[in-house]
């Protein structure tokens, strides 16, 4: 076991021998390196004025994210290369060309929010030399900008495209090394402290087993997407902390026939392309949940665990059937991702256990599936309303309907009603309009600042009539980019 | 005679903003970024729980005791005066006692080894309250009779009469809400003490003398003893003209007890709590017009939700009837403010001043108008709009009309009436998107309405190497104040921009400043440097006149100063003249010529001039959710002649954006006790780079020069362009006026969140 907090940070190796679990990143950054360029915009993830990029290994190979730093812990960033906007710079010293496109394009006033930007936009230029208005606009969901308007940023990032130069950039010329450094880092449990306050990296998940057992009331964190809240707004003591995020055996991801397996730290957008691949008709709704810095930090398996109401893939999952399994040093249990879901704040999760992986059923050939998400703003917002739909038909008979929703109950919760009106009906708008009108009977949902009961039922009901439209190739759907 | 030079930086130049390089790379300074003094503390608020009350007992003792802190301040600690209201009323207390207000009332400061045991500390405080009634919203607080927090305003013209006789009547209520700045740098002050009395206060705020004149006034020492800096900021929007007085008399006073620097910076959820915003308005309105679609009379009352205290609601409510003819002439006309005191947060600046939501009650009455009269709305604005020599209902002749002609090339470039047509063909066609198109004006009057802020001051040094130092009273938070500024003075002394360095403000350089508000900073500061720009010109002429024996119209100076056939490079000349004694510094001086207001009377010309702008926005309506997309967006904005078109091009995108995110998906929500649910971007929700219109031209007109004698013929640009957007929201409307033949305008109030379009929808389906 080591003692002892090892990443790079741009140039330097940072060795820690004390640190508290709920240090976050940007703390450490700006107080204790006096690495300011990084900003504090709002410390809960959803401004991207602490854009960092952090590299890890995965499978051996480094990759860069860019992350929010304000809910980053300090030691979820063992093993990783933390990259801000200090280390940024151009071939030969001067300006990188992210930066020299958003200086000729006018991409900054305040200034504030900048090198967020420059750091999102320089994860985007190096995953994604030649990208369309989707890609950029995508990449930016993370960061706000009051001043501009955007309309010069998205140009630059254009501009720092047609520029290119990946291949002399800092960051590739240096990979050998860093990866080399950061293969230098043993996979071993991880616990570093200050004082009482504990924070532990398992070294694998057996290893996550055993810590559990000897700390059953220990807060896991993952992506700290939500985590990170607790400590930055709630103040809450989070020790003794077990990080996974970190841990390859989480991070599988399997196809067998009919299913595909993932492990419980797979982030959404390590998984976003399996979504593409398998779920196509769920993409759209994917890239809603969270912004980019979110999606590269929070894991499905910690949506699902934390049991929120408002998690995007808990309606997902349930529609498509999917389970997950639970681990002890008892051993390992399955269960349907339904049942996990007991009440408000309360889940099917025993002491010293924790969600390992998730099983998805494939999609089968008489499936046809939707996934729809309202919120005040499109993207980057947490969901008024959302559903999942799971409809087998044989063409003209609908033989089996699974449809959950989020936001309208205490819990992540199927239409049982709706569901009941759909069973053994005709293919028709008719059922689906009886389904409409029968999903009001399932759910009581809340009035609050994200939307009305009244809206949500609308919304709910909609959601039906939209499945119908899409299913039978009619106009429906506003798309921002073609 | 004039030097045909033209140097790197003139007037009229995109360059770029002076800080572009340092903001990309990281490298520019906000106040959290300085450097602190060894032994820096760090000090936090402790707030109210309750929107109402009376404090029974407070007891702090747990928060003294505990880990790391140093002092906790309460309103007995106050050696001076408890009160911080930028307005002489004495309303706004430092720490609230006995009796706090709305939820979230700052009523004791903890000042710790580091923020966050200063955090932490502030929670373990036990505060007893008698809990009273309370108001939130502006309806409620008039039932109530909770009264005015300032005095209102009434502004009349014309015959009354005319609202009896007209042939066609209507009237209707129209909600619109307030506006978080989230500004993305969040209030911060930093405060170092001095010797004696004296004390340095770093902060980041749009008003450097407020809060000059705040920090002595709490610590009851002279203005002489404070010195207030801004190097930039984060964003200000009008949130840091009065709303950084309580983090900075917290800093300050704690500075001075401890000894120590001490910082303040507070949470994103406290700054939204503890902070003014946008005001949101209740205004009942009446209108009456005739068939061809001309308004006759207009009569409203604007209730706004000023919030527990005055701060700038008084302003801002008269900004609110001064624009609410927006571009239209009313020829008879009652418009009457009502400022009302509610148990929340007291509303403050932003952008516009009260303005838009005077904008938007013209637009919705041509809206009813048009709708009511079956004809497309642009119709109605062009019948309407002010002619030259009209009067406003403040009396003031408009003498600088140029919407026409903005309209005329605005429909041509946005083919505007095409459109029209194919989004009402594509509506008819009945399918789940609609459509709707909006082309709306914005017309606004420039100046202080309180004429003795509309002056300004500037110092301007030229060292003997050449080198320039240049300071105003303006302050820089991304709208390139400092660069046009900058630029003045290169073009004034002919030099390149390279030799000025563009120093922070401070109020020991230019005393006595007023607020960067009101869009009037380069207007202001422009003509001050100008000023001083010119004593140094006449200075350094006659010297080299006479130590040449040249007539001074002989002498250019510039980067080569040329003296009869004589040469010599600048840094070369300047030097002589320092061995020459002459002096090398001057302080330039503005004020504003002809404005003049008398609130009494509600009649004066409180504005210099007038900015125009029009946009024609289209949108798209998912009528299942009530999303929405913005498909096109073209502007065309009267900046005067630009001092620089790239700069003011950004203010004018930046404006659009915010001002549609007002109207759009930013919501302020309170619940039942009084408590801001809307409190950070995960709740409140401000455009993002996907929300922006897909299509968005925006082009400056840059035919138009200001016909009144401004900094080079510019004019203000900071916020006429945030009313542009009204044109989003209408085009929202007329989409959801589709479900009904467009018999009637839905009246959506803003913000047109998805969910009101939606309910909308159902109201009208």
């Amino acid at each position: 076991m080591g003692h002892e907090l090892r990443f790079l940070l741009n140039d330097t190796e940072i060795r820690l021998t004390e640190a508290g679990s709920s240090d976050t990143l940007l703390d450490f950054l700006r107080l204790n390196r006096r690495l300011t360029g990084t900003k504090e915009g709002c410390a809960e993830g959803d401004c991207g004025a602490c854009t960092v990029l952090v590299g890890r290994l995965h499978h051996g190979t480094l990759h860069y994210e860019p992350i929010n730093a304000c809910i980053r812990f300090l030691a979820s960033c063992h093993g990783c290369h933390v990259v801000t906007i200090e280390h940024l710079r151009g071939q030969g010293g001067g300006l990188h060309p992210v930066q020299a496109a958003m200086v000729e394009h006018h991409g900054s006033q305040c200034g504030f929010c900048t090198p967020g930007f420059v750091m999102a936009l320089y994860g985007l230029w190096m995953q994604n030399p030649r990208p369309d208005m989707l890609a950029v606009e995508t990449a930016l969901q993370g960061n706000l900008c009051r001043c501009t308007g955007y309309e010069p940023i998205v140009k630059a990032a254009f501009a720092a495209s047609e520029a290119g130069g990946q291949n002399f950039d800092a960051l590739t010329v240096e990979r050998d090394r860093v990866t080399a450094a950061l293969s230098a880092i043993p996979r071993e449990r991880v616990e570093i402290a200050r004082g009482a306050d504990r924070a532990i990296l398992p070294a694998d998940a057996a290893d996550l087993a055993q810590v559990l057992a000897e700390n059953p009331k220990a807060t896991i964190v993952a992506g700290a997407t939500d985590v990170g809240l607790w400590v930055t707004k709630f103040l809450r003591d989070i020790s003794p902390a077990v990080f996974i995020g970190h841990m390859q055996d989480l991070k599988k991801i399997e196809i067998t026939p009919g299913h595909i397996t993932l492990g419980a730290g797979v982030t959404y957008s390590e998984f976003e392309p399996f979504v593409l691949a398998h779920f196509p008709e769920a993409l759209d709704y994917w890239r809603r949940i969270g912004g980019w810095q979110v999606r590269n930090a929070g894991t499905i398996g910690g949506n699902v665990a934390n049991g929120s109401p408002i998690g995007e893939t808990p309606p997902l999952l349930i529609a498509l059937g999917a389970s997950l399994r639970l681990r002890s040093v008892e051993g390992t249990r399955d269960l349907a991702v339904e049942d996990y879901f007991i009440d408000y704040g309360k889940q099917d999760r025993r002491p010293g256990e924790f969600v390992e992986s998730i099983t998805v059923p494939l999609k089968g050939e008489e499936a046809r599936i939707a996934a729809y998400k309202v919120s005040k703003r499109h993207h980057a917002d947490i969901t008024a309303s959302a559903a999942a739909f799971h409809v087998e038909t044989d063409g003209a008979t609908i033989i089996d309907a699974r449809v959950a929703f989020g936001g309208m109950a205490a819990t992540p919760k199927r239409a049982r009603g709706a569901e009941a009106a759909l069973r053994g009906q005709p293919f028709t708008a008719e059922t689906f309009e009886a389904a409409a009108k029968a999903v009001a009977n399932d759910f009581q949902p809340l009035s609050d600042w994200r939307a009305s009961a009244e809206y949500r039922q609308q919304l709910a009901a909609n959601f039906f009539r939209r499945f119908w439209l899409e299913q039978s190739g009619a106009e429906h759907r506003l798309r921002r980019v073609e | 005679m004039k030097q045909d030079v033209i140097v790197k930086g003139a007037a009229h130049t995109s360059i770029i903003h002076d800080s572009a390089i340092k903001h990309v790379t990281g490298q520019a300074d906000y106040t959290d970024d300085l450097m602190m003094p060894e032994g820096t503390l760090h000090g936090y608020l402790g707030l109210s729980t309750v929107a109402h009350g009376r404090i029974l007992s407070m007891d702090l003792d747990a928060v003294r005791k505990a880990p790391g802190v140093h002092l906790v301040l309460t309103a007995e600690d106050i050696p001076g005066v408890n009160d911080i209201s930028p307005n002489g009323l004495h309303d706004d207390p430092v720490f609230a006692t006995p009796e706090v207000q709305f939820l979230g009332q700052p009523i004791f400061a903890v000042i710790a080894e580091t923020r966050d045991l200063a955090r932490r500390a502030c929670k373990l405080a036990r505060v007893e309250y008698e809990e009273l009634p309370f108001s939130l919203d502006a309806i409620a607080a008039r039932d109530a009779g909770l009264g005015y927090v300032t005095k209102p305003l009434k502004l009349a013209r014309g015959d009354m009469a005319e609202m009896g006789t007209a042939p066609r009547r209507l009237e209707g209520r129209l909600t619109v809400g307030g506006q978080e700045h989230f500004y993305l740098e969040s209030q911060i002050a930093f405060a170092i003490p001095g010797e004696d009395d004296e004390v340095i206060v770093n902060t980041s705020t749009q008003h450097p003398s407020e809060v000059q004149h705040m920090v002595a006034h709490v610590l009851d020492v002279p203005s002489n003893a404070v010195v207030v800096n801004v190097r930039r900021m984060g964003g200000g929007f009008g949130g840091k003209e009065s709303q950084m007085n309580i983090f900075c008399v917290t800093a300050a006073l704690a500075a001075k007890k401890l000894k120590r620097a001490v910082k303040i910076r507070p949470d994103r959820d406290d700054d939204f709590q503890i902070t003014g915003k946008r005001h949101d308005f209740v205004i009942d309105y009446r209108c009456g017009y005739d068939e061809t679609g001309k308004i006759h009379a207009v009569d409203a009352d604007f209730y706004a939700r000023c919030g527990f205290s005055a701060d700038l609601s008084g302003p801002v409510t008269d900004r609110a009837l001064f624009h609410a003819d927006n571009a239209y002439y009313y020829p008879a006309v009652e418009l009457r403010s009502h400022p009302m005191k509610t148990n929340t947060v007291s509303n403050t600046a932003f952008r516009g001043f009260g303005g838009p939501q005077g904008v938007i009650m013209a637009e919705r009455i041509v809206e009813d108008i048009a709708y009511a009269l079956g004809r497309d709305p642009l119709e109605i604005r062009k019948a309407n709009l002010y002619q030259n020599g009209q009067l406003t209902p403040y009396h003031q002749e408009v003498e600088d009309q140029i919407l026409p002609r903005i309209f005329e090339e605005l429909e041509a470039s946005s083919d505007y009436h095409a459109r029209r047509r194919a989004v009402l063909d594509w509506n008819a066609r009945g399918g789940t998107i609609r459509k709707g198109i909006a082309l709306t004006p914005v017309k606004f009057g420039i100046s202080f309405t309180a004429t003795w802020y509309n002056q300004a001051g500037a110092l301007i040094h030229i060292y003997s190497d050449g080198s320039i130092h240049l300071n105003h009273g303006g302050t820089e938070m991304g709208q390139g104040l400092n660069t046009k500024v900058a630029q003045v003075v290169a073009e004034a002394l002919s030099v390149s921009i390279d030799r000025i360095k563009i120093t922070k403000t401070t109020t020991e350089k230019v005393p006595n400043t007023s607020a960067t508000a009101a869009s009037s900073g380069s207007d202001l500061n422009g003509m001050a440097a100008l000023d001083a720009c010119e004593q140094l010109l006449a200075r350094l002429k006659a010297f080299a006149a006479e130590a040449k024996q040249v007539d001074p119209e002989f002498v250019t100076i510039g980067e080569t100063v040329r003296i009869g056939d004589e040469e010599i490079p600048f840094q070369d000349f300047i030097n002589t003249a320092y061995i020459a004694r002459v002096q090398l510094s001057a302080a330039g001086f503005y004020k504003t010529p002809k404005i003049h207001w008398n609130r009494d009377t509600g009649c004066g010309r409180p504005f210099y001039y007038y900015a125009y702008g029009a946009a024609c926005a289209e949108v798209s309506v998912d009528t299942l959710t009530g999303e929405y997309v913005v498909e096109r967006a073209d502007v065309l904005h009267d900046v005067g002649r630009s001092l620089n078109p790239a700069l003011d091009k950004g203010q004018v995108e930046g404006a659009f954006i915010q001002g549609m995110g007002w109207l759009t998906s930013e919501e302020l929500w309170w619940d039942q006790k009084g408590r801001l649910r809307t409190h950070a971007p995960s709740t409140y929700k401000i455009p993002l780079a996907s929300d922006r219109p897909k299509v968005f031209n925006v082009a400056l007109a840059d035919w138009s020069v200001n016909r009144e004698n401004t900094i080079k013929r510019s004019k203000a640009v900071g916020e006429p362009p945030f009313m542009l957007p009204i044109s989003v929201f209408q085009a929202l409307n007329m989409a959801v006026a589709s479900f009904n033949g467009y018999r009637e305008n839905p009246r959506i109030d803003a913000p047109a969140t998805p969910e009101r379009v939606l309910m909308a929808i159902e109201r009208l389906r």
